[in-house]
């Protein structure tokens, strides 16, 4: 049984945290596509219309002139969905942002098969594939609200390039107010040495309860928060391989090129174990978020049989 | 041979922003010439590159690197610069070889064009001294531009930015996309140049996209049109002296231009958009422009 957590927006956190900022960041410009209100930068956009431009849904030109405002100094934060943000303006985003490293913060909502009833086509279930593939790129997928709100703060406070990855339904929240979020590290958010799940995202919230589950039946799961994929922290994903001898990466996006991927490659290269990977296979539908997770396996309970099949694995 | 570097520098040292040139349309003619020399010995010498465009965009670049631009080489981020986009990246030769004729980098160096652990590359890229944007894919420098002139709003700075178009990037959407949000956000200190030579990759422009009526299409867009011979000195620096007047509006210089302009063989033939000349083209260039 799920446990009871309280759910928050981390676009609305986005939203919040973006304004918080402005005082402190007086180089902060803020581009919107016509889904200002989606993306909550129109808190932003009310209160420091100077500092606001609006695009309207042109995100090649979005990303372009993001990229202009950055190499002349200015910290621009772009957002919008993250299927307009990151697929369209793809060759923007590698030649005028990734090639020359330019300080752009992409952030974008409604990333996943969270979307939920807007279907396939609104889904973006391969923006960390491309994001991943920028070089250089830092990309951050945040847990929680709490989460969300230093993520957004380290990317102001630090040079180079972003993507942030947020999703349009509200989230559980799974941290306490004293949470402290360090960019260059995982967060081992449950100890364990039987075996490891990795999550990003939403995925953590699941994993917790997957780990729950296993405790039942004696098993006790490493869970770690994998909340940035780019540049990956290799020594927590080595020492959850080294430590556990199996690992489950559990992400809710394309199981091609996101945290599975990333995981595996990191793992085979350094300490092969065995890695089951619970991802989505393939695109979505139309349906309520919860729906579509429990339709594509994206559960405690789907977590919780991949990893008695990787424990499984490491026995053989 | 002229003094060039010294004088831009000169002209940079004052800040100055000038109306009209300090060259002499003589000066300028000359040096264009050398710098049709250097474009095509560039190219020669590795055996690629793009020729055509470079030598059509040639006197946009003189006009404004020798005119009308606020720059300093020796401070090439110089925060109160004037911004040179060149969009049509692939015309890097034409660009290099202005900059270093302008003091941003030795003229020697035009010799590792294309080469391995050079910093010019084979489209242009900001690891080159005076090179604002990095460039290969078309339809992206209006854009780029545009980020630059919000830029100086949003510090209260008084540059100006130009950028140079290609006449067939224009048929990328994303031009467009630029040109709608210039003139909604009254970028009046944008200046975009399209080197309308009227021949892309492929073929003559007319053949692989109907790209006229050009002007009405940027007045349609809201921008101001001022169209101008593209290889004569005195109307376009005319033409740049009154884009640079008035801030409400962008506006669009459409320069006729002739590809290949200054090399017999190569103008207004479609083969020398990428290619390189060969031995034989080569010494038959340089005679001509000797």
């Amino acid at each position: 049984m799920a446990a009871q957590r309280e759910m928050a927006s981390n676009r609305e956190t986005y939203g919040h945290t973006l304004l918080s900022m402005a005082e402190e960041y007086p180089d902060i410009v803020v581009l919107g596509g016509d889904l200002n209100v989606s993306v909550f930068v129109h808190l932003w956009r009310d209160k420091y219309p100077d500092r606001f431009y609006d695009f309207g849904p042109s995100e090649q030109n979005l990303i372009a002139v993001g990229a202009g405002l950055a190499a002349s100094g200015q910290i621009p934060f772009v957002s919008t969905f993250s299927v307009f943000g990151v697929g369209r303006p793809f060759d923007q985003l590698r030649v005028l942002v990734a090639q020359p490293h330019l300080n752009l913060k992409l952030v974008c909502t409604h990333a996943g098969i969270l979307t939920g009833e807007d279907g396939m086509s609104a889904q973006a279930i391969e923006d960390l594939a491309l994001a991943c593939s920028l070089s250089g790129f830092t990309v951050v997928c945040p847990s929680d609200s709490i989460e969300t709100a230093q993520v957004v703060r380290a990317a102001a406070a630090n040079d180079g390039p972003i993507y942030i990855r947020l999703a349009r339904a509200a989230t559980p929240v799974i941290h306490g107010q004293d949470y402290k979020y360090t960019p260059d590290r995982s967060e081992v958010i449950r100890q364990g040495n039987d075996v490891s799940i990795i999550a990003m995202g939403v995925m953590v919230s699941v994993a917790l309860d997957a780990a729950d589950l296993l405790s039942q039946s004696g098993v006790q799961a490493r869970v770690i928060n994998m909340h940035t994929l780019r540049p990956a922290d290799e020594a927590t994903i080595l020492a959850a391989a080294r430590e556990t001898g199996a690992v489950v990466t559990a992400e809710e996006h394309y199981i091609h090129g996101g945290l599975g991927s990333i995981v595996g490659q990191v793992i085979s290269q350094n300490h092969p174990a065995p890695i089951e990977m619970v991802a989505l296979q393939g695109y979505s539908e139309s349906g309520k978020p919860e729906e579509l997770m429990v339709k594509n396996g994206l559960t405690p309970e789907g977590l919780r049989n991949a990893a008695e099949k990787a424990i499984k694995r490491k026995r053989g | 041979m002229l003094a060039t570097t010294a004088r831009a520098q000169n002209i940079t040292s004052r800040n100055r922003r000038s109306l009209t040139p300090e060259y002499s349309t003589e000066q300028l003619e000359s040096l264009a010439k050398e710098v049709r020399r250097d474009i095509i010995t560039t190219i020669h010498n590795v055996g690629t590159g793009h020729p055509g465009g470079s030598l059509s965009e040639l006197e946009i670049l003189i006009s404004l690197y020798f005119g009308a631009m606020r720059h300093d080489p020796n401070n090439p981020s110089w925060p109160d610069r004037d911004r040179l986009i060149l969009s049509k990246g692939h015309a890097s030769p034409g660009l290099y070889a202005v900059l270093a004729r302008a003091g941003y980098f030795p003229r020697e160096e035009l010799s590792t064009f294309r080469k391995i652990n050079s910093r010019l590359q084979g489209h242009a890229h900001p690891m080159t001294p005076g090179v604002e944007m990095n460039s290969g894919s078309l339809g992206m420098g209006l854009s780029f531009a545009l980020g630059c002139a919000l830029a100086a709003r949003l510090t209260r700075k008084d540059y100006l930015v130009y950028a140079i178009l290609g006449d067939g990037e224009c048929d990328e959407g994303e031009i467009w996309e630029a040109a709608m949000a210039a003139s909604h956000h009254k970028a009046g200190n944008l200046i975009a140049l399209v080197d309308r030579n009227r021949i892309q990759n492929d073929r003559f422009t007319d053949e692989v996209m109907t790209l006229e009526p050009l002007a009405a299409k940027w007045r349609a867009f809201g921008w101001r049109v001022i169209e101008t011979p593209g290889h004569e000195f005195p109307p376009l620096l005319d033409a740049i002296a009154r884009a640079r007047r008035g801030r409400t509006k962008p506006t669009v210089i459409i320069a006729h231009t002739v590809k290949g302009k200054g090399v017999s063989f190569m103008e207004n033939n479609p083969a020398f958009h990428g290619r390189a000349p060969n031995d034989e083209e080569y010494q038959k260039a340089m005679k001509e422009l000797a």
